[in-house]
């Protein structure tokens, strides 16, 4: 058993309405200092095997499909631990 | 970093600016050199090729849609026509509406979710712009075949990104269609329509008048939305922009349109805004040159004052730059102050980027430098018009030829309802339209499935007066139809929207078009396209409703296998009093069903002939547009003497499936018989001007002296009762089973 992480955030140059909306919130919650926000996603992926080159090039795979929509999503994997 | 002034194109004259890789041809290009003087720096550059884009320009359609001018017929209700953001009617009792469908198809192919949900944002501001406040909106979508895997990815994403927008916005989605074809696989159509009310003496345009008013952007920040052309030109000219920058997809935040729709509405109110202006497709380049071309002819701006996301941007991009929820407005030095604090209130950056002059002349700075210097008109309204050539396709003829007449007709009809009613483009679109909010603002009085959408007048405007009217909405486009025969495919679409609004009691009045083809470069395309403008500016002359405004969709194309022809048609409709509309459908037992209208045998391009046996071919349903007109008016003459009790229009899949629609809805059954010789015919036939209502036996006289007055054939063809549709000798189903056929199409592909 090992767990792959995924990591997808929106492209640099798409706009994120979210992370916008945390960055306005901070300022009223009186947190200062803050110049931008971004907001991703995180996925973990318990994989039966070991996070192998084979196991890692799946996720990488599933990320494509499925948890990452690359028209706007950029995303990376990397083994936890 | 250096930017490209025009100090600098002077000196450097015979730099190779990219105007290629911004799809501009050589002959535009040498325009642009021969009305500066010069070649043009890369800013300027920026702006006329999307100015001059097809777009932006209608360079192909413009000779065309010239008739809806020309031919358009005279309307005291039209307030505002073609050629502002949206049209205006009135509407009666000091009110007016304005609406307006546009297509966002390429996005939505390209990231649907995104590309649907912009589309709606980009329309609701048309309409802000005009002075109104948005109050629905609808949505008119095509998509490849059911089975195809691609619609399986589209479809829900435009679905989600249409609710997510239009719910996030508090915008009720009253109607619409939803059509699979597998020609729109690879080009999936998305037309927006909004529509907005307001005091018919509040109407705002886009026009910068009066030097010294200054020119304020609001809204969103910009961002390197929709700049894959820019980028070229940036880094054509820039070494150190050398890393490439993919076009990136517009991402629209309903939040930021609520709050800008809300800020305009107090801005309007308030009386500081003279001329006003929504940010679209080519942003700011758009903007600053429409807003000049049509005030006093000249404006100077200072880029360095856009506030941006991406602090990164060039001047090119900025200019490009599609960054949804913006808004440029133009107002007086006194009334700054008071615009700035009414934005403040709510949330919306604005900034003062520039000033209106009387040079002639849109000046934009960087730096310091001057790196725009152009006429504006030249941009906005001197760009290239080109008559295209255009011919009838190669096998048109075969096509039309080809008739349904040899097809091998049913005996089993009861199998072909079921079967036809289960059918991809007649079965329940409930799983779409539940997804959106049809009701909220509580002024919806009819939406989806009903044949037209209608809403309540009371919004609550300061001046307004009260009324009991309403506004009714219907879009319609048949793609089968007008690939049969472009010029009556439009006037069908036409045809349907009107008869449409008219079966709620509301009197057609305006017009508005989205019209999808392929490539104009295509002489068979273009054929297309000609026939179809030619057919609805005809129809529009005949019907009385002048077209008001909408927008063209051309390169809808996979290689050289272009969409079906397909243009979309909304009319808007009013009606004095909204208790007086009628329902869709059979709303209770006891009621005569009647048939209004006359049946042919028509099968060209009909449902029945694409479910059964994949064919299109020979010529669609004859128009005849007086009857369409003869109809509505007994509809709305007796929905006004509150004949009706219920109504459903005769379309796609003829009375077979108007039948059991109108069973469907309430889940009222109904006994009828044919008037017709050929049960086939009468059933599925999709002979135009027809409709279905039911009424209270007592009304029947009245309403065959009406019919009779207007020379409408009107026939009585059973009851309303039970819980299943007998048409006697033919076929009997039970309103359960048409409904398990009806509602679990959807579902079944899409979970």
């Amino acid at each position: 058993m090992a767990r792959v992480i995924v990591d997808v955030m929106l492209k640099p140059e798409i706009l994120d309405p979210q992370g916008q909306a945390i960055a306005r919130a901070l300022p009223r919650l009186g947190f200062s200092g803050v110049s931008d926000v971004r907001q991703g996603k995180r996925f973990e992926v318990e994989v039966d095997g070991p996070a192998d080159d084979a196991a890692i090039a799946e996720v990488r795979k599933m990320a494509e499909t499925l948890l990452a929509n690359t028209v706007i999503e950029d995303f990376v994997v990397r083994v936890e631990g | 970093m250096s930017v490209d002034t025009v100090k600098r194109a002077g000196q450097t004259p015979d730099e190779r600016m990219p105007f290629a890789e911004l799809g501009m041809k050589q002959d535009e290009y040498d325009r642009v050199v021969a009305i500066l003087g010069r070649r043009p720096t890369g800013s300027e550059l920026a702006i006329y090729s999307v100015m001059w884009s097809e777009h932006c320009s209608y360079k192909s359609s413009k000779v065309h849609l010239r008739q809806f001018g020309t031919k358009a017929p005279k309307s005291e209700a039209l307030l505002v026509g073609m050629g502002e953001n949206a049209g205006v009617v009135d509407i009666g009792d000091g009110w007016a509406a304005t609406f307006k469908i546009e297509s966002h198809n390429h996005p939505s192919y390209v990231e649907p979710h995104q590309g649907a949900a912009t589309g709606v944002g980009g329309i609701v501001r048309d309409i802000m712009s005009m002075g109104a406040r948005p109050v629905a909106v609808m949505d008119s979508l095509r998509f490849g075949g059911l089975d195809q895997g691609d619609t399986r990815r589209v479809l829900p994403g435009v679905v989600e990104g249409i609710s997510h927008y239009g719910n996030c916005l508090g915008l009720p989605n009253i109607g619409g269609e939803v059509v699979f074809d597998p020609c729109y696989i690879g080009n999936p159509l998305v037309n927006a329509l909004c529509v907005g009310l307001l005091r018919k003496d509040q109407i705002k345009l886009a026009t910068a008048p009066g030097p010294g008013n200054k020119v304020i952007l609001f809204g969103a920040r910009t961002g390197a939305d929709g700049i894959g052309g820019a980028s070229v030109l940036a880094s054509a000219t820039f070494e150190d922009e050398s890393q490439a920058k993919r076009p990136a997809v517009q991402v629209g935040d309903p939040f930021m349109e609520k709050l800008l729709i809300e800020c305009c509405l107090e801005l309007y109110q308030a009386d500081v805004v003279v001329g006003i202006q929504d940010l679209g497709a080519a942003g700011v380049s758009c903007a600053t040159t429409e807003l000049a071309a049509k005030g006093t002819g000249g404006m100077t701006v200072d880029l360095n004052l856009v506030p941006l996301r991406d602090p990164t941007l060039r001047p090119e991009e900025i200019l490009m730059s599609e960054s949804q929820e913006r808004m440029m407005a133009v107002v007086t030095p006194g009334d700054i102050d008071a615009f700035l604090a009414i934005c403040e209130k709510w949330d919306v950056p604005a900034t003062v980027i520039g000033e209106v002059t009387d040079t002639g002349r849109l000046v934009m700075t960087w730096d310091g430098e001057v790196i725009v210097d152009i006429p504006p008109g030249t941009a906005a309204d001197d760009g290239p018009v080109y008559e295209r050539p255009f011919h009838e396709p190669l096998g048109q003829h075969d096509l039309n030829l080809d008739t349904p007449d040899s097809l091998e007709r049913p005996s089993d009809l009861r199998t072909t309802l079921l079967q036809l009613l289960a059918s991809a483009n007649l079965s329940s679109r409930e799983w779409v339209t539940s997804q959106y909010d049809r009701y909220v603002r509580g002024n919806t009085v009819l939406a989806q499935p009903a044949d037209a959408g209608l809403l309540r007048v009371s919004e609550v405007m300061p001046g307004a007066e009260e009324t009991t009217r309403g506004i009714a909405l219907a879009t319609d486009g048949n793609g089968r139809y007008a690939k049969l025969d472009p010029y009556a495919g439009a006037q069908l679409a036409l045809s349907e929207a009107y008869r449409n609004v008219a079966v709620t009691g509301a009197t057609p009045l305006a017009v508005t078009n989205c019209l999808n083809f392929g490539s104009p470069e295509d002489p068979e395309v273009m054929w297309q396209f000609a026939e179809a403008v030619r057919g609805l500016a005809d129809a529009c002359k005949t019907l009385g409703v002048p077209v008001t405004g909408g927008n063209v969709s051309f390169y809808n194309q996979t290689g050289t296998a272009a969409i079906n022809p397909t243009p979309v048609v909304g009319v808007l409709g009013v009606i004095d009093d909204v208790a007086k509309r009628v329902r869709s459908g059979f709303p209770a037992a006891g009621l005569r069903v009647v048939l209004l209208g006359a049946t042919y045998d028509e099968f060209g391009g009909s449902e029945w002939a694409h479910v059964a046996h994949d064919h299109l071919g020979g010529l669609p349903p004859r128009v005849n547009l007086e009857a369409e007109r003869d109809l509505a008016t007994v509809l709305t003459e007796a929905a006004k003497q509150g004949l009706l009790e219920g109504s459903h229009d005769l379309s796609d899949g003829g009375l077979g499936i108007a039948l059991a629609e109108a069973c469907l809805a309430q889940g009222v059954g109904a006994t009828v018989s044919l008037p017709g010789g050929d049960a086939f015919v009468d059933l599925f036939s999709e002979s135009t001007a027809r409709a279905l209502v039911c009424l209270k036996p007592e009304h029947f006289e009245t309403l065959t002296d009406l019919c009779a007055r207007l020379d409408v054939p009107c026939y009585g063809l059973g009851e309303t009762g039970g819980d299943s549709l007998v048409v006697e000798g033919v076929l009997e189903a039970t309103v359960t089973e048409l409904r398990m056929s009806h509602e679990a199409t959807l579902p079944g592909v899409f979970g």
